[in-house]
């Protein structure tokens, strides 16, 4: 965790610099205080992990990154810069990618086209060429086709291609969401508990694609998850929440070993 | 083939072109409706604000003419200048432009996530409101539109089918502009389909229409988006006002087609494109046929007045969401 230099994971990653940093955070609603002063880092090509028990604010921290929230207090800083208050199709266009707890696919678009809205920050050409369609437009319609069929063919989904997304099973949803937030060659990745709701075998499958990913892109991946055993195989960092505070953070070891972390899983009377 | 049953055709297919007019008028509403849930009221007014402009652009009116005498004393009416009809069209489009571009900056921006009977109600008063812009700008008088479009019914047609039926059938009677009408909207709906389908644009429209959270997770702007329907809609508003114009005169009673659009969207449902054409279909069909068989000479006739209302009521009682509506599922 002192560390802050580059250097090389025991598997051979890169891992780099600091890529986003939240400082100070806090978020209110109300009278309720969902995030209290929290700061932490994400480094480039890490896989850094937001675990806590429910309600501990992990999704709303999410939330704030991806700027569907705005904290009343602190900064976020991505790649040394400070962030102004951003609207979420803003943070997008930063290269912010990232998939939703309960899913929020088009239903009524083919799975190609859904994954092809993850290219439209990187689609270019304006609405008078789109109307005449033929050259520029065209050219990028399939230049960005190619992106996506290997998006398509890494995750394995070529055989639904063509389907509407509504039709797909809870498991084949998830890994058409994570295919559109890969799309758009994201250099943070956010994953909203990409595992709840999944069988053993999904579960492995995901874990899997998430790794892979990291891997063979070097994306940074930030992923919230309730399953414990999941994030400590996965991640090069975790965060821990609880009742809105960070109470841990540092290597899976580390945390595991941290008696708060202990008590806010176990449950231990909060005075 | 007896002469009646030809004449029954003739109903048919003069039915199913004024269909196509209720769907033009329609079509505007689900565009808006299928995109940010809005349930415009001011298409209507839109078509006729449209018409208006487009009129008066042609004549080379001034805007505002009586507001600007009136403070400065002056007496200018004209430009003095005839605009060519292409012309006016590409500047009539894009005041409609800048008219979306305005309600959504205005009024829209500042009402997102409200309930949809207060997006209702500024509808209204934006339909209101335009149609006292329409009248301040353009002046209140009945215009005509001098695009060129052929009037009356076609020669062509008529002798062309004359030799069907037996002595007592003189042909089939078909009005020229319903046929150019027919023509101009079905290349605009195969304009509109292929432009959701096939551009990059179309798709985030549709992306915004299916989930509002998804498509700016994937960096869509719902302001870009909602002023790109409110345009597409202010265009279709322009050849529905353009058409309804040519047939009865710019007037303001033009803004009440949108009352016949609205046993339309009953049928049609409110978020399918083809359902708004085979609504307006159905129903331009549905009370011309009525009226020859049954209204006129049973009833007395003037069936036309109500019988889509009718229709729509048994409609909504039987299917509430329309024939390609989404299904209204509730979970228990």
């Amino acid at each position: 965790m002192a560390q802050t230099e580059p250097y090389i994971t025991a598997d051979g990653r890169q891992i780099g610099g600091v890529l986003m940093d939240m400082r100070g955070i806090t978020l209110r609603f109300g009278g309720v205080e969902a995030i209290k002063n929290i700061s932490f880092d994400i480094r480039e090509g890490e896989i850094r992990a937001i675990i806590g028990p429910n309600g501990a604010g992990k999704s709303s921290m999410l939330n704030v990154i991806s700027g569907f929230y705005h904290p009343q207090d602190g900064e976020v800083w991505f790649r040394g810069e400070k962030r102004k208050p951003m609207k979420p199709y803003q943070v997008a266009r930063l290269g912010i990618a990232r998939t939703f707890q309960n899913i929020a696919l088009f239903e009524g678009m083919s799975v190609l086209d859904n994954i092809m809205t993850g290219r439209l920050t990187h689609m270019k050409t304006g609405l008078l060429a789109q109307a005449v369609w033929k050259g520029r437009a065209e050219r990028e319609e399939v230049a960005n086709r190619e992106i996506v069929e290997k998006v398509i063919d890494f995750l394995e989904i070529q055989a639904i291609r063509k389907t509407p997304v509504g039709r797909l099973p809870y498991g084949l949803k998830k890994r058409v969401e994570l295919a559109r937030a890969l799309a758009a060659e994201p250099k943070l990745l956010l994953l909203d508990e990409p595992m709840a709701g999944m069988n053993v075998e999904e579960k492995e499958d995901m874990s899997r694609f998430i790794l892979d990913v990291n891997d063979e892109f070097g994306t940074t991946i930030a992923l919230i998850e309730h399953d414990m055993g999941v994030v400590m195989d996965l991640s090069d960092r975790v965060v821990v929440m609880d009742y809105g505070r960070k109470i841990g953070d540092g290597t899976p070891d580390e945390v595991r070993n941290n008696q708060e972390v202990i008590d806010a899983y176990l449950g231990v009377a909060h005075e | 083939m007896s002469a009646e049953f030809l004449y029954g055709i003739e109903v048919v297919i003069n039915g199913l072109m004024a269909g196509v007019l209720y769907a033009l008028v329609a079509l505007g509403f689900v565009l808006i409706f299928k995109a940010s849930g809005i349930f415009n009221f001011a298409q209507g007014v839109m078509a006729l604000f449209a018409a208006l402009t487009l009129v008066g652009i042609m004549e080379g009116q001034v805007p505002f003419s009586h507001l600007i005498n009136a403070i400065f004393g002056t007496s200018i009416h004209s430009f003095g200048w005839q605009v060519p009809a292409v012309l006016a069209i590409f500047l009539t489009v894009l005041v409609m432009i800048g008219f979306a571009w305005a309600v959504q900056y205005f009024v829209f921006r500042h009402l997102v996530g409200q309930e949809p009977i207060i997006l209702f109600m500024a509808t209204i008063g934006l339909a209101y409101f335009l149609e006292g812009v329409g009248d301040l700008m353009w002046g209140s008088g009945i215009r005509t539109i001098a695009l060129g479009l052929p009037q009356g019914g076609s020669l062509w047609v008529e002798e062309l089918s004359s030799g069907l039926g037996g002595d007592d059938f003189y042909g089939f009677f078909i009005d020229k502009l319903d046929m150019v009408a027919s023509l101009v909207a079905l290349v605009l709906v195969a304009g509109l389909v292929a432009f959701a389908q096939y551009t990059k644009q179309g798709r985030a429209m549709r992306a915004v229409a299916d989930d509002h959270q998804a498509a700016l997770s994937v960096g869509i702007s719902l302001s870009y988006i909602w002023v790109l329907v409110w345009s597409l809609a202010g265009i279709v508003a322009l050849v529905a006002g353009v058409m309804w114009g040519a047939k009865s005169g710019v007037q303001f009673s033009l803004s009440l087609i949108a009352l016949k659009a609205l046993p339309v969207l009953m049928l049609g449902g409110f978020t399918s494109i083809p359902g708004a054409i085979v609504g307006g279909m159905i129903i331009g069909v549905g009370e011309k046929l009525f009226e020859y068989t049954i209204g006129a000479p049973f009833l007395g006739g003037a069936t036309e007045n109500w019988f889509a209302y009718m229709l729509a009521l048994i409609f909504l009682v039987f299917r509430p969401q329309g024939l390609f509506g989404e299904r209204i599922i509730e979970r228990v």
